[in-house]
């Protein structure tokens, strides 16, 4: 360099620089890193990292990119398999999204994720950019996203802060989702105080795409270009991924505010385009998003799962600022951002596609098999290192582990020791109260700020039991999606807990007609330094493992997010399961309610006096204690074979599963879904299973559902269950001539009374219109 | 009658998708000297009597609480608008 230089621009810490002052002072631990993970990089390097390496070590070897804590867990999706699960299965974990083959030639990608501290922090950009991120990782993959989903949790229903974070978080979806045209269908919305500085905020995107089409983000080819496009690079998000995923947020004070990131829809609407306009003319080896860490992660990860080297001029990069530095360029999480590998011969056609969707593109450098990654700035060597180090061989760790010892007492305090209705008026005011309880009632007051309908394509959505999108408009090939998680549940038990979020989402894949077939988990714990989280986490996964070996469906990929505390107060446990089924034809969908007068209710499975955990114990009582409901997965198993079955004959015109709130829950949802009314009777059901009227309307035994025969249907259905081993009882008819519900000689509910108990809870707390 | 103004503006940091919009609007017609549009709010808050200050201590705490989102955009300004020597920055 002359010395003409001016002395205001910073001096880049170069290779040379770092050899040549190995005893400089680096700032490891306030970019997240512990003393041993920084002398591990040294003796990687065999020398100090510079400050870019630093910057992009730092980033990468986070909680939230490297998995540390996770992996050695996370390992059993992986070996608990069957050739049963490897059968549909395109691209297992560990890429961008998992790939599942659903027949004709068809395959889908789908995966839930979780933007759950920049959500508290800056609710609308927060959750706007989580779901702006989901998406990018469907397009990554060579498929079109075709819908999206969002399972949130908020603290108390009625604290001030749960205004703020609410509103936001849904404006936040609705704005990007809608602006980029994409259907939101279904997902969950729960309150609970152990939420309350910690909302979580997990987006679901789904994308579809032929055989032929499918894409996977690595950079192969010695001399192929490595191009990176769509907006410019800007100083938002620098050290998000490390630091806002990795710290907690202390109550009081003022808080460590990084810049957080702005999304803008309608540049990735257009990047969608572009990307399948690149994939169409084939044009491109590999598209990888951008995400968390940036140009950090898409660099080394590309590297890694190609031919292992890459070369890179960061002055080539567009930037919104021009006084970013170097480290701040590669830990940048400017949205709207991709990285492609293109050949050179292909590159003039793949910047004319850019350039006609108006997106800025610049060619960064290209794939080398040198082994490592090499950046240049400002004319000077600032990285060379093995990408794999950073990528994949970062540290990981087995943490202590420890049972809660609070764990038995809670287990011992059962919900049978709580005093039940006396009469069938207090029975009445109870399932009022159940219904009106802030993770039963009625959420269309959020979900009606999502554009449901849009593309055309949808045939199941909120209140349905699962989102159903059709793929094929010729054949009507489809499939359903749903998420769920109990944190309750898990906080009594985090095995059985994440076992029955399974066996839920599972379940309401099965009532609308669908085959499950594949998973994508979103695993929400507290900090992994606290032994009883660790202990939480690993119970969880082991749970889900057995479970998803049990059910022959696999887990196809998904996210971790630790750290979801307050202070020192875990949240419950909080495994967000997504299943995703494959239905024939979405006319055989079933709705949740029925629509004509005359049919009969049959109710499946069997009900257990399991009211530990249940809304019932929590609404009524403010009570959470004991053990969760038993879980059967093989009773699962059956009644979801049932249900295919009887869609595909046609035998059922509506059904609905039985989870929170319990029967009194899906009856009242059945009456509302259409306003046709209802009969039931419970005596028979009572006798059968010897349980009270209380467990017959309220318990949350799994394996269940509710469903609509038409009368003329009766023997071949009841056959069916016979033969597929389901435990059925008719408990009621449809009737138009009932307003609402009649509970045979106990209690009747009419329509309005259900309206107004199941409807007013969300707008009595935060207005008519979320936002507005 | 006096006028409170406040200037809001996006952090110089993070992404202004509406001002890139304008910026682009711009550049297609074909002038190119301007490089960059960023786009802020201004608000005009109307005062019944004198500005002294107290009232203007109070417009800067709603700026700051409730005009701008402190996360995402930086209060700029905040003066009287037809007094030049009233005028005070933020």
């Amino acid at each position: 360099m002359s010395d003409a230089v001016a002395p205001a621009i910073p001096q880049p810490d170069t290779v040379d620089n770092a050899i040549a002052t190995p005893d400089k002072h680096q700032p490891y631990d306030a970019l997240g890193l512990k003393a041993d993970e920084y002398q591990q990089i040294r003796e990687i390097l065999g020398r100090r990292p510079t400050s870019g390496e630093l910057a992009m070590y730092s980033v990468m070897w986070s909680e939230h990119c490297s998995y540390k804590s996770s992996k050695v867990h996370l390992r059993q999706f992986g070996q608990k398999v069957s050739d049963e699960m490897r059968e549909h299965l395109m691209v297992g974990m560990g890429e961008n999204a998992g790939v599942v083959d659903i027949g004709e030639g068809w395959a889908v990608t789908f995966k839930i994720e979780s933007h759950n501290h920049p959500s508290y922090i800056e609710p609308f950009q927060g959750a706007a950019t989580g779901v702006g991120g989901i998406v990018r990782d469907i397009i990554s993959m060579g498929a079109r996203p075709v819908a999206v989903m969002d399972a949130l949790r908020f603290g108390a229903i009625d604290h001030p802060d749960t205004a703020r974070v609410l509103p936001g978080v849904v404006s936040g979806i609705s704005f990007y989702g809608n602006c980029l045209g994409l259907p939101n269908i279904g997902g969950e919305t729960w309150f609970d105080p152990v939420y309350q500085a910690n909302p979580l905020v997990n987006a679901l995107a789904v994308g579809a795409l032929r055989h032929e089409d499918l894409h996977l983000a690595n950079a192969r080819g010695v001399g192929n270009k490595v191009v990176l496009f769509g907006a410019r690079t800007g100083g938002d998000g620098i050290g998000g991924a490390s630091i806002l995923a990795s710290d907690t947020f202390s109550e009081g004070g003022p808080t460590k505010r990084p810049a957080v990131q702005v999304g803008d829809p309608f540049a990735e609407k257009v990047l969608i385009e572009c990307c399948l306009e690149l994939y169409r003319e084939g044009l491109v080896e590999g598209i990888q998003d951008l995400g968390a860490a940036g140009i950090s992660c898409a660099t080394s990860e590309l590297a890694s799962n190609g031919d292992g080297g890459m070369v890179i001029d960061l002055d080539a990069v567009l930037l919104r600022d021009p006084s970013l530095t170097a480290e701040e360029i590669l830990m940048s999480e400017s949205q709207e951002r991709m990285m492609a590998v293109v050949e050179p011969s292909k590159l003039d056609a793949f910047l004319a596609v850019t350039a006609k969707w108006d997106v800025e593109t610049s060619v960064l450098g290209e794939v080398t098999d040198t082994g490592r990654l090499v950046i240049h700035w400002r004319g000077e060597k600032i990285v060379d290192v093995d990408p794999r180090t950073v990528a994949v061989d970062g540290p990981v760790y087995n943490r202590p582990m420890q049972r809660p010892e609070w764990l038995d007492a809670l287990n011992a305090d059962s919900a049978r020791a709580l005093p039940r209705a006396s009469d069938d008026s207090e029975l009445r005011a109870q399932a009022l109260r159940v219904l009106g309880g802030p993770n039963q009632a009625d959420a269309s007051l959020i979900t009606n700020q999502y554009d449901y309908y849009v593309i055309g394509n949808t045939a199941l959505a909120m209140p349905d039991d699962a989102g159903m999108i059709r793929i094929d408009e010729e054949s009507g090939l489809g499939v359903a999606l749903a998420t769920d998680a109990n944190g309750r549940y898990c906080q009594l038990d985090p095995y059985a807990g994440a076992q029955l979020a399974l066996a839920e989402a599972y379940r309401n894949v099965a009532a609308t007609g669908a085959n499950p077939r594949a998973v994508s988990d979103c695993l929400n714990f507290g900090s992994p330094e606290n032994p009883e989280v660790m202990w939480q986490f690993a119970r969880a996964v082991e749970g889900l493992a057995d479970g998803c070996l049990e059910l022959g469906i696999p887990v196809t990929g998904g996210n971790v997010s630790f750290y979801n505390q307050t202070g020192d107060v875990p949240i419950h446990p909080t495994p967000v399961v997504a299943v995703m089924g494959v239905i024939d034809h979405v006319d055989r969908r079933l709705p949740s309610g029925w629509q004509d007068e005359g049919e009969n209710l049959y109710l499946l499975g069997v009900t257990r006096d399991e009211l530990d955990g249940s809304a019932w114990a929590g609404v009524v009582h403010e009570h959470l204690g004991g053990v969760p409901p038993r879980v059967d997965l093989a009773a699962e198993k059956n009644l979801a074979g049932l249900m295919a079955a009887a869609a595909e004959e046609g035998l059922v015109t509506s059904a609905h599963d039985l989870s929170d709130g319990g029967l009194i829950a899906t009856l009242a949802e059945g009456v509302l879904r259409f306003g046709v009314g209802a009969r039931v009777w419970l005596t028979e059901l009572m006798e059968r299973d010897g349980i009270d009227a209380t467990a017959a309307l309220f318990a949350e035994s799994g394996a269940r559902m509710l469903v609509s025969v038409a009368r003329e249907d009766d023997v071949k259905f009841r056959g069916l269950c016979e033969g597929r081993l389901v435990t059925v009882t008719r408990i009621g008819v449809t009737d138009g001539e009932i307003d609402g519900l009649d509970v045979q000689d106990r209690f009747t509910l009419s329509h309005a009374e259900l309206a107004a108990a199941h409807r007013h809870t969300l707008p009595e707390r935060f207005g008519a219109v979320v936002g507005g | 009658m006096p006028t409170i103004v406040v200037e809001v503006m996006p952090k110089a940091e993070l992404l202004d998708p509406a001002g890139k919009a304008v910026a682009g609007a711009i550049h297609r017609l074909g002038e190119n000297r301007i490089t960059d549009v960023r786009l802020g709010k201004r608000f005009e808050l109307h005062v019944d009597g004198e500005v002294d200050d107290a009232l203007l201590d109070t417009a800067r705490q709603l700026a700051a609480d409730l005009l701008s989102n402190g996360v995402i955009e930086d209060v700029v300004s905040v003066h009287v608008a037809d007094d030049a020597h009233a005028s005070t920055g933020a």
